[in-house]
């Protein structure tokens, strides 16, 4: 099969032993225990968060094949809904995600310099990821925060009010911080459950 | 008059913790709605209150509920619509960051009136430190009685629990909102069956604004009557207006529907004017899906009347010369913003925003994306301007779900309002190729155009 034809690379399954440490697993059976019985697929979006976030930044076909195990539902209708929601990533990812808005009202007030900015800074183009495996640069859609525009976040933590001296400041902050094992925020699985 | 209903009390500190929003008269609904009132009681309250839907659509909420099939026995659901993703719009964010149980007393009300045990908050994956305040937030209403078996000894039972979507704009549609709460793709249904009747896992659904549900607590506890006593004719109440754009104080304000537009961009204790005092160029008053409005005909109507923040007066005259009070996200323009740049970024959004479900939408946002981006960057001709006009017709009314409409209205409204503007950039695509934000005329040696 050749893998260009394919956008995500769905079909290539490098049979990874992918699994969550028991802890998650105990905290993603709260999760589905707030759906009513039969009903556990309504689990899945918040299990892909977790999942992102724990197995490596981004979605891959031995992830969501065991993602899709836990539920007891087919591959094919987890693979459905991590290619559908633009907060999901298919094809790996550098640890810090940095998505900049890029609709109208972020844009009037600056929002595309910022991501020129961005790219300069960077050296890399949107969509692109830099040869450190530090940064992602994506370009998204309204992030619902338009009146501290323009807006930019970093791993789902929102920086407002952005002009070029406070992004030199974020990447500096982050390009010392990536040293640490941890950042200093809470995950996924703390604010699901 | 200064109104405030959902923001009451938020310049308190601490008020997003229950103890400190208990002290000052949070939660008491609760026990006047469980204890005193039946569910009907409760519904009929919020029918006379004439409060309407604050997501966009502006439906009667008390009718909305009275719709909800009880014949069937089936369980029955309140989902709680935080999917908050239209631009322009952030009101709802900012009440769950700073005033969550709000929100929650008027859901654990409203569940009781339609008789559901089990309740969700839908909340965009975007917002994930919204999710730990909410989270939080439940977590003490559990551990106060306020949440789960017979709350405070009423008999009455209620799960709430928060669920995250991760990052798709259709998804504030109610049914799709419904799909992605099932663990699907947020593929809107056909209607009818409507959700009331066949909603969330096939059974009796009603699915309600943040904004609206934060009203209901204040209506409990002082009567619909109260509440219809505020605002203006059918837009009764207050409304929060998240103002963005080129003003000098963008935010969150809670008006009394009624109130003028022009007092709302210029008075200091709202927008506070254009940025840099600059001319006020056009309004978008309601979240980019709603037409776009000069600024004459944002301040006043076609007839000459002032025009008021609400749902009829901004409506005025249609689509040809009004526009929608929508969501509340109102978006200001000042002289130098260019309309077809602006008009392109919100067509990228629809076509990236398109389930892909309906042939109309999927196709068409792509070209009105494509077509409007030749016409930006200087390639256009201007037939192509007729074309866009022709493809927003063509799109409008044929989808299963609102976002086609919204896909076509601005971009038809756009093209209406300021076609002098479009037809400029066909006639100089060496200007447009090389100038990317502002008005373009004042590159002219000599204006070519006369102003509208």
């Amino acid at each position: 099969m050749n893998e260009k034809l394919f956008k995500y690379k769905l079909y290539v399954k490098n049979n990874n032993d992918v699994s969550f440490t028991p802890e998650t697993l105990a905290k993603i059976q709260t999760i589905i225990s707030h759906y009513p019985d039969g009903q556990h697929k309504s689990a899945l979006i918040p299990i892909l968060h977790i999942a992102q976030e724990e197995l490596g930044g981004s979605l891959n076909v031995d992830i969501m094949d065991y993602v899709a195990g836990l539920l007891n539902i087919t591959p094919i209708e987890v693979y459905e809904v991590a290619t559908f929601y633009s907060q999901f990533y298919i094809d790996p990812v550098g640890k810090y995600v940095i998505e900049v808005c890029q609709t109208g009202p972020c844009a009037i007030c600056g929002g595309e310099d910022i991501m020129n900015y961005l790219e300069e800074k960077l050296k890399i183009k949107v969509g692109e990821t830099t040869g450190d495996k530090l940064f992602s640069l994506k370009a998204v859609e309204c992030l619902g925060a338009c009146g501290s525009a323009p807006v930019m976040q970093v791993n789902t933590e929102f920086h407002e009010f952005l002009d070029m001296q406070k992004i030199d400041e974020i990447i500096a902050k982050l390009r010392n911080e990536s040293e640490l094992t941890k950042p200093e925020e809470l995950t996924w699985k703390e604010r699901l459950s | 008059m200064e109104r405030k209903i959902i923001l009451e009390n938020i310049e308190i500190d601490g008020i997003r913790l229950l103890e400190v929003y208990r002290e000052n008269g949070g939660y008491k609904s609760i026990e006047k709605a469980l204890k005193t009132m039946t569910p009907d009681e409760v519904v009929a309250e919020v029918k006379t209150s004439g409060l309407r839907g604050r997501g966009g659509a502006g439906f009667p909420t008390g009718m909305k509920w009275s719709f909800i099939d009880k014949k069937s026995g089936n369980p029955r659901y309140l989902v709680c619509n935080a999917d908050e993703s239209e631009p322009g719009t952030f009101k709802d964010r900012y009440l769950l960051e700073h005033i969550p149980h709000r929100l929650i007393e008027g859901m654990i009300c409203s569940a009781y009136a339609l008789g559901a045990n089990k309740a969700y908050i839908y909340v965009r994956g975007e917002f994930k430190s919204i999710i730990g305040i909410l989270n939080e937030a439940l977590k003490e209403c559990y551990k106060a009685g306020l949440l789960g078996k017979n709350i405070l000894g009423s008999g009455y039972d209620l799960d709430l629990h928060v669920h995250t979507g991760a990052g798709a704009y259709i998804c504030g549609e109610e049914t799709a909102l419904l799909e992605s709460l099932e663990g699907k793709r947020g593929n809107p249904r056909l209607k009818p069956p409507f959700p009331a009747i066949k909603g969330l896992y096939g059974c009796p659904t009603v699915v309600n604004n943040v904004e609206t549900l934060a009203n209901i607590g204040w209506i409990v506890n002082n009567s619909g009557e109260e509440y219809a006593k505020i605002g203006i004719g059918r837009s009764t109440g207050t409304k929060l207006i998240s103002a963005c754009g080129n003003i000098n104080n963008p935010g969150v304000y809670e008006i009394e529907l009624g109130l003028p537009v022009e007092e709302f961009i210029y008075s200091d204790k709202y927008c506070g004017g254009v940025k840099g005092g600059k001319e006020l160029k056009a309004v978008i008053p309601g979240g980019s899906s709603v037409p776009i409005l000069p600024k004459n005909l944002i301040l006043n109507t076609l007839a000459g009347e002032k025009r008021l923040m609400s749902y009829e007066s901004l409506s005025e005259g249609g689509f040809i010369t009004g526009s929608m009070l929508g969501s509340g996200g109102f978006i200001v323009y000042d002289e130098d913003a260019c309309i077809v740049r602006n008009t392109y970024n919100f067509s990228r959004f629809y076509h990236h925003e398109s389930c892909g479900q309906c042939s109309p939408c999927r196709e068409g946002t792509s070209w009105l994306e494509s077509v409007l981006h030749r016409i930006e960057n200087g390639q256009g001709k201007m037939k192509d301007i007729d074309l866009l006009v022709s493809i927003a017709s063509k799109i409008e009314g044929n989808t299963i779900c609102p976002l086609g409409d919204a896909a076509a209205w601005p971009v038809a409204a756009a093209v209406r309002h300021f076609r002098s503007e479009f037809e400029f950039h066909v006639l100089h695509p060496e200007i447009v190729k090389n100038v990317k934000h502002g008005s373009l005329e004042k590159y002219l040696e000599i204006p070519v155009l006369t102003a509208e």
